[in-house]
């Protein structure tokens, strides 16, 4: 964004044209006795040395995954964003462009949300995918509504193993809507128990939301609890809060998901304190018309060239108004277009690979830790690049010890449950060093005697 | 443009043939005339119960989307279950084909505020 100033001339003419003769004048409604009479005591300007210097003071105190050791997941993750991504980005051509409703004007923009698009449907083996939503927890809440419109059923079950803050989402999209929603828990494995769904699945539930991998890390048997509720008429939802396992993992849509969601963070966008994300949102071609979002498609112009436009709008609220699919959405198309660069970047098998690193690393991890006494798995289900541990003692003190030596050894679940003190989410990436996870289990070894 | 003259309407551009205590509805030659190319239909589940003047479904053209209204209060007995994978047939019969659903009427009185089809074509000519 270009600052361009006002020269004294550009003022006087404004002011001229609406009739005034200076720029206090444009206050006079304000009653006299609250105008501030004299200037703010703010500090003077920086020179732009002074301004850096400062700047650079201030961002020396944020915790940052170059500068600690983070073994932090819990649905951001920390991998690698080649230079690539911010290069592209950063054209005009992409970050100027804000909702493509003019064809004739942003083909670029459209091309991208459409491969955009079709790279998240490869991935989740779905049919139809929209143009990307805020964010993985708001793209679930979508995803439980689509599924209640689809059924027009009542009852939601969902998941003890979904992402506890994507819970929560869904909970206030749903709060004045009259919904059922059901909790179903987790088995010994970790997965949500086959049997407790069978027993709640019913001739008026919408859907099962499951997580894959589920908040503890753990891969749910997608396709025995899908097939239960298929039988019942319920939709399957499969909510993926790190997609780089779908690199390994089946697809959700080759394990009988009728809507897939999730976070797509973990594709070339940076950690940024919690935000921005990216939801991604795709269906089988059935469900199309009730989606939510837009949706790119590819169509010919009248000389038969391929274009791309916006398509199936009369789901949106700029024409449907109250009864649009969705009031409450958009697209996040920075994000999409990063997440687009990137997994054209590392490629079909590149993803593989990657996802085949955290897999090993997180192994090493897990089997080290494990062996530590007083450390002990929480599930025996089988884990991608997270898994939660059972740490014996005060887990709150070791964990603060740790970071005084900037050490991020994971997240202490006791913030989302308290039955939960003393469980540890411990996340291992390919960002995470041999020496890292070392050190991580040395400290853990030490700081526990 | 074709009014069937045993067929009530309503201002909505619905069309509704009687049998007994069953009504069956679906929309109009005019109302498919400005509509254009149709290209989906959502219809309510059998069992729905409508009340007469709130939209029980949607139909979509190539131009605009309709909210389709119920002009009777009733339960759904039936529903045209291949009108959503064939749309078009809405344009090419919107009489017979084209039904959407069928209606219990609750309420006979409610006929009395249909109109015949001398008084809808006559309403189509002022529009």
């Amino acid at each position: 964004m270009r600052y361009i100033p006002h020269t004294p001339e550009d003022i006087r003419q404004m002011l001229s044209a609406i009739g005034v003769e200076k720029v206090e004048d444009l206050f006079s409604p304000v009653p006299e006795k609250v105008r501030l009479k004299r200037d703010m005591e703010l500090p003077g300007p920086f020179s732009e040395a002074e301004l850096l210097m400062e700047i650079k003071r201030l961002s020396r105190a944020n915790a940052e995954v170059d500068s600690t050791t983070s073994f932090l997941g819990g649905g951001a993750y920390n991998h690698f964003i080649p230079a690539v991504v911010d290069h592209l980005i950063s054209r005009s051509e992409f970050y100027t462009a804000y909702t493509p409703y003019q064809p004739e004007i942003s083909q670029g923009t459209l091309q991208m949300i459409f491969e955009y698009q079709s790279l998240i449907c490869q991935l989740t083996g779905m049919e139809v995918a929209n143009a990307s939503m805020y964010d993985g927890a708001t793209a679930c809440a979508e995803a439980v509504l689509m599924a209640v419109r689809t059924t027009r059923r009542k009852k939601v079950l969902i998941s003890a193993g979904l992402h506890p803050e994507w819970r929560r989402t869904v909970e206030t999209y749903c709060r004045y809507l009259e919904l059922e929603l059901h909790s179903v828990p987790l088995d010994e494995a970790g997965q949500t128990d086959a049997a407790v769904l069978e027993s709640l699945l019913d001739s008026e539930t919408a859907c099962l939301v499951a997580g894959y991998p589920n908040f503890f890390g753990v891969i749910e048997n997608l396709e025995a609890l899908f097939v239960k509720a298929a039988a019942k008429g319920a939709l399957g939802v499969a909510a993926v809060q790190e997609p780089v396992a779908l690199g390994l993992l089946k697809s959700p849509g080759e394990l009988g998901a009728d809507i897939v969601v999730g976070e797509g963070q973990s594709f070339g966008i940076p950690l940024s304190f919690g935000g921005p994300g990216l939801g991604f949102f795709a269906a089988k071609e059935k469900l199309m018309r009730t989606m939510p979002g837009r949706l790119v498609g590819r169509t010919r112009d009248l000389d038969g060239n391929p274009g791309f436009v916006l398509t199936l709008a009369t789901r949106e609220q700029h024409i449907r108004r109250e009864k649009a699919t969705s009031n409450i959405c958009s697209n996040q198309g920075l994000c999409a277009l990063m997440a687009a660069i990137y997994l054209c970047l590392v490629g079909k098998r590149g993803l593989r690979d990657l996802a085949s690193q955290n897999l090993a690393k997180a192994a090493y991890a897990k089997e080290r830790l494990c062996a530590l006494p007083g450390v002990s798995m929480v599930y025996t289900g089988a884990t991608f690049n997270e898994f939660a541990l059972k740490v014996e003692g005060d887990l709150e003190a070791l964990l603060e010890k740790l970071a005084g030596r900037k050490l991020l050894a994971g997240i202490h679940l006791r913030r989302f449950d308290a039955a939960r003190a003393g469980q540890l989410l411990v996340c291992v990436t390919e960002q995470n060093s041999r020496e890292q996870i070392d050190a991580l289990v040395d400290a853990m070894a030490g700081g526990m005697q | 443009m074709e009014f069937p003259e045993d067929f009530y309407y309503t201002e909505e551009h619905e069309w509704i043939s009687i049998a007994g205590d069953i009504a069956t509805v679906g929309i109009t030659d005019f109302a498919q005339d400005a509509l254009g190319d149709v290209v989906f239909v959502e219809l309510p589940e059998v069992g729905a119960k409508l009340v007469a003047g709130k939209p029980f479904g949607v139909v979509e053209s190539v131009k605009a989307v309709s909210d389709i209204y119920s002009p009777l209060t009733g339960e759904v007995l039936e529903v045209n279950e291949e009108l959503p994978d064939t749309p078009e047939l809405v344009n090419s019969s919107p009489y017979e084909d084209a039904w959407m659903v069928k209606i219990q009427i609750a309420n006979r009185d409610e006929l009395g505020e249909l109109l015949d089809a001398d008084a809808y074509k006559a309403f189509v000519e002022q529009q």
